[in-house]
């Protein structure tokens, strides 16, 4: 477990490797500020449709599955616990409690995504999925179809997300394992870990917005 | 200026022998497999171009199909010309033309840097931009589509018989590869700077392409959205867009416009910069009033994401929302114009000399001054109630798109043929070229203003008879500017094998990228150079830049 400095050779177009770092990290910044707007677009269409239809959401905001969302909130966010400890291990050189907590926020989100398969699944039996089998005896039927279609579209993109994010985990707990980083060089864990922080606050977001809203008042 | 090693002067031109276009081999693999920004920016251009060409066609045939009002194509076919033309003109060509070759190419040589930050993305950028293409071409050949290249919904998402779904997958694809290139761009603008390349020393040209940038950073992921939001509204049957669903359009309209407006501005902002290198330099003085320049683009890239619901106006949007918009759009011709004005004084009293980039540049600013002010025409609610929809709108953006961009397009290209190709292009055919571009362009719509101000609507492929004479006069220009156009592509062409050497600052200009060999070195610069001045130093009389 000794910290061997690791620092590999910048690539040609830059001048140090400090440089290569802060760019790898301002590059994944950027990138998250197109995220971002990505979702912004699904946000803005479920906004619109919740002003629009009040009570239509409300009604199909009591159809989804509470405690699987609300389990698989909190399976999240210690995900991200584990992530920012790994990028503090990484930060001090300890390669083994790196790659040791990289495989546990791997697996937290492959438990993430297994819950929400079996949430999925659920709703397929009860009719709930849009222009394939949505069946559903309300006046707001039209509205619960709609909510249902963004609640896919939402989770299914993040859940790509989450998906990519377990890739990337794998490959640096891979890499760490190897001895690929040092407390001198970490970045790619720093990076991986910017993804997967902002991959768990869009969860924050859209936690409320499909499991709470039809949940208080009448 | 800097210690960069310097090859040669203007009238003794030195032929670099180490350069990016052999140095790393010469085969098709390390083509298709290269890293370097300069060779991907020649992928660019090779691709664009024929994109430029495939567009051109479609709209030759719209515009022989309206010199007499009953037209020869079946409205049918005529809906697939239009709808073709503006896909590929807009994400095809227009979006991707100035940033992804000339700002590819030249962004890390203005900067004095080896490399975009990025340089696999930057390659995945362009696979993207071909593998859409394919995929756009795949779909005009098996049937095409006829939703315009707005793709209105409901018509779009439910009645549309073309291949609305692949269509928009070519367009959301390409939309990841403007994203790439957007993100690459600010990052290697914020990073690689050479020592003493200050953010007020950088060219204008590199500042246009990060404002460019955030808007394509920040607009396109809500196009991708939205189109992806249509097309599983057509293949599904469910629709937040379609009205009989309980859906709106005019949410996809809200959305669309999101990025549609700003995206306007990715259509002309680069124009801006490339303007900004050519007038200083063939008016031998700096460029007038460069923060104003600098910070009308930022400004310009801001206030373009609010005003996208001038688009609206007529679409049911409260009168209240329209005031408001309206205003916006006033405020945002405010920066446009500075930027004029800036251009203007700087060829005051300026030691002009009129080569080819030089009447691009004059007439880009002519040309947008027109656009521009015709913006403001349609961005007032009672006059575009009038206007709406008919040629005057048509008119307004093509002055803008094809007056101010593609001649800023041809104009950059010109200034730095030297540069990319080591041969310099004949002067006088460019001349040529450049006049007739001019004249044609605005043979072609000048015509447009008057139909549409009369009432003539768009995209119908048929027109009462008393228009008859505007349009023609409208296709009569538009085969003069077919010839401007296609000229270059045969002066250029032959100027690659015949064309003088160029040496490595024919222009006598100034800006790091002038300052290495043409064509570059792979690695852009022997040395990484040092800079000590603000740009475009020029003195009034031409003279070889001083070591
Ligand atoms: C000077 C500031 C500008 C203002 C105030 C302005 C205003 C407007 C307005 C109000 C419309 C809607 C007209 C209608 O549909 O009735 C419009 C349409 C349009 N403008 Fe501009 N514009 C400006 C600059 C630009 C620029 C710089 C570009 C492109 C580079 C551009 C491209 C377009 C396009 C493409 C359309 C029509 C889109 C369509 O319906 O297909 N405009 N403009
Ligand atoms: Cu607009």
């Amino acid at each position: 477990m000794s910290d061997a400095p690791v620092i590999p050779q910048p690539e040609p177009q830059y001048e140090t490797a400090e440089q290569q770092a802060e760019t790898a990290t301002f590059g994944m910044w950027v990138f998250l500020a197109t995220e971002i707007l990505f979702f912004g677009g699904m946000l803005l269409a479920y906004t619109w449709l919740r002003t629009t239809y009040p009570e239509g959401v409300a009604e199909a905001g009591r159809h989804t599955k509470i405690v699987i969302g609300s389990v698989n909130t909190l399976v999240l966010l210690t995900s991200s616990l584990t992530m920012a400890w790994a990028v503090h291990a990484a930060e001090h050189g300890r390669r083994k409690a790196l790659t040791r907590l990289l495989v546990v926020t791997a697996l937290l989100g492959l438990l993430f995504l297994g819950l929400k398969g079996y949430e999925y699944h659920k709703e397929w039996t009860e009719h709930l999925v849009p222009g394939l089998n949505f069946h559903e005896d309300s006046v707001h039927s039209q509205t619960i179809e709609l909510f249902y279609f963004l609640y896919f579209l939402l989770t299914g993109i993040h859940g790509i997300h989450v998906t990519i994010g377990i890739g990337l985990i794998a490959v640096m707990a891979v890499r760490a394992r190897h001895g690929a980083f040092s407390s001198r060089h970490y970045t790619p864990v720093e990076v991986t870990g910017l993804y997967w922080h902002f991959v768990d606050i869009v969860w924050i977001f859209l936690y409320p917005l499909i499991y709470l809203v039809g949940r208080s008042g009448p | 200026m800097t210690t960069a090693t310097v090859t040669g002067k203007p009238d003794e031109p030195v032929v670099a022998t180490r350069n990016y276009l052999t140095e790393e081999g010469v085969t098709l693999r390390s083509w298709l497999l290269t890293k370097d920004h300069k060779r991907i920016a020649i992928l660019y251009t090779l691709s664009i171009t024929f994109f430029f060409f495939v567009g051109g066609a479609a709209a030759t045939l719209i515009r022989l199909n309206l010199v007499t009002p009953a037209g020869i194509f079946t409205p049918d076919i005529y809906n697939r010309l239009f709808t073709l033309h503006g896909i590929v003109m807009v994400w095809f060509f227009l979006i991707p033309s100035i940033p992804n070759t000339m700002g590819n190419f030249l962004i890390p040589l203005m900067i004095g840097a080896k490399d975009l930050a990025f340089p696999r993305l930057n390659l995945l950028s362009w696979y993207l931009y071909v593998g859409a293409g394919f995929l756009a071409l795949f779909a005009i050949l098996i049937g095409g589509v006829d939703t315009g290249w707005t793709f209105y919904t409901p018509f779009s998402s439910l009645y549309s018989n073309g291949y609305v779904v692949l269509a928009l997958a070519a367009v959301f694809a390409i939309g990841f590869s403007s994203i790439l290139t957007g993100l690459n761009f600010i990052v290697t603008t914020h990073r690689m700077r050479a020592p003493g390349m200050t953010w007020y020393r950088l060219p204008v040209f590199v500042w246009s392409n990060y404002a460019t940038s955030v808007i394509m950073v920040l607009a396109t992921p809500v196009l991708a959205i939205t189109l992806m939001l249509v097309a599983v509204e057509r293949l599904l049957r469910v629709g937040i867009f379609d009205p009989a669903l309980g859906g709106d359009p005019l949410l996809f309209q809200h959305l669309f416009w999101f990025y549609s407006h700003p995206a306007v501005y990715i259509m002309i902002l680069p124009g801006f910069g490339v303007i900004s290198e050519i007038v200083p330099c063939f008016a031998r003085k700096p460029l007038f009033g460069y923060k104003f320049v600098v910070w009308s683009s930022i400004t310009i890239a801001i206030i373009g994401f609010f005003v996208w619901a001038h688009h609206m106006f007529v679409a049911g949007i409260s009168l209240y929302a329209g005031l408001v918009f309206s205003l916006l759009s006033y405020v945002i011709a405010v920066p446009s114009a500075i930027k004029v004005f800036n251009w203007t004084a700087t060829l005051h009293k300026g030691w002009i000399s009129f080569d080819a980039p030089m009447l691009y540049a004059l007439g880009f600013i002519g040309l947008f001054t027109i656009g521009g002010l015709t913006g403001l025409f349609v961005a007032n609610l009672a006059f575009d109630v009038h206007v709406t929809d008919t040629y005057f709108v048509v008119a307004h953006f093509h002055y803008i798109m094809v007056g101010g961009m593609v001649s800023a397009y041809f104009g950059g290209l010109h200034y730095w043929w030297p540069k990319v190709t080591g041969r310099l292009y004949p002067e006088w055919w460019a001349r040529i070229a450049a006049l007739l571009i001019f004249f044609g362009f605005n043979l072609t719509f000048f015509p447009q203003f008057i139909l549409g101000y009369l009432g003539m609507e768009r995209r119908y492929y048929s027109y009462p008879p008393e228009f008859q004479a505007w349009n023609i006069f409208s296709s009569a220009g538009a085969s003069v500017l077919a010839v401007g156009y296609a000229l270059p592509f045969f002066y250029l062409g032959w100027s690659l094998f015949r064309g003088k050497r160029a040496g490595s600052n024919p222009w006598a200009a100034t800006g790091l990228e002038w300052q290495t060999s043409s064509p570059p070195p792979a690695h852009n610069f022997d040395k990484t150079p040092t800079v000590t001045r603000p740009p475009y130093q020029y003195r009034p009389e031409p003279e070889p830049q001083d070591v």
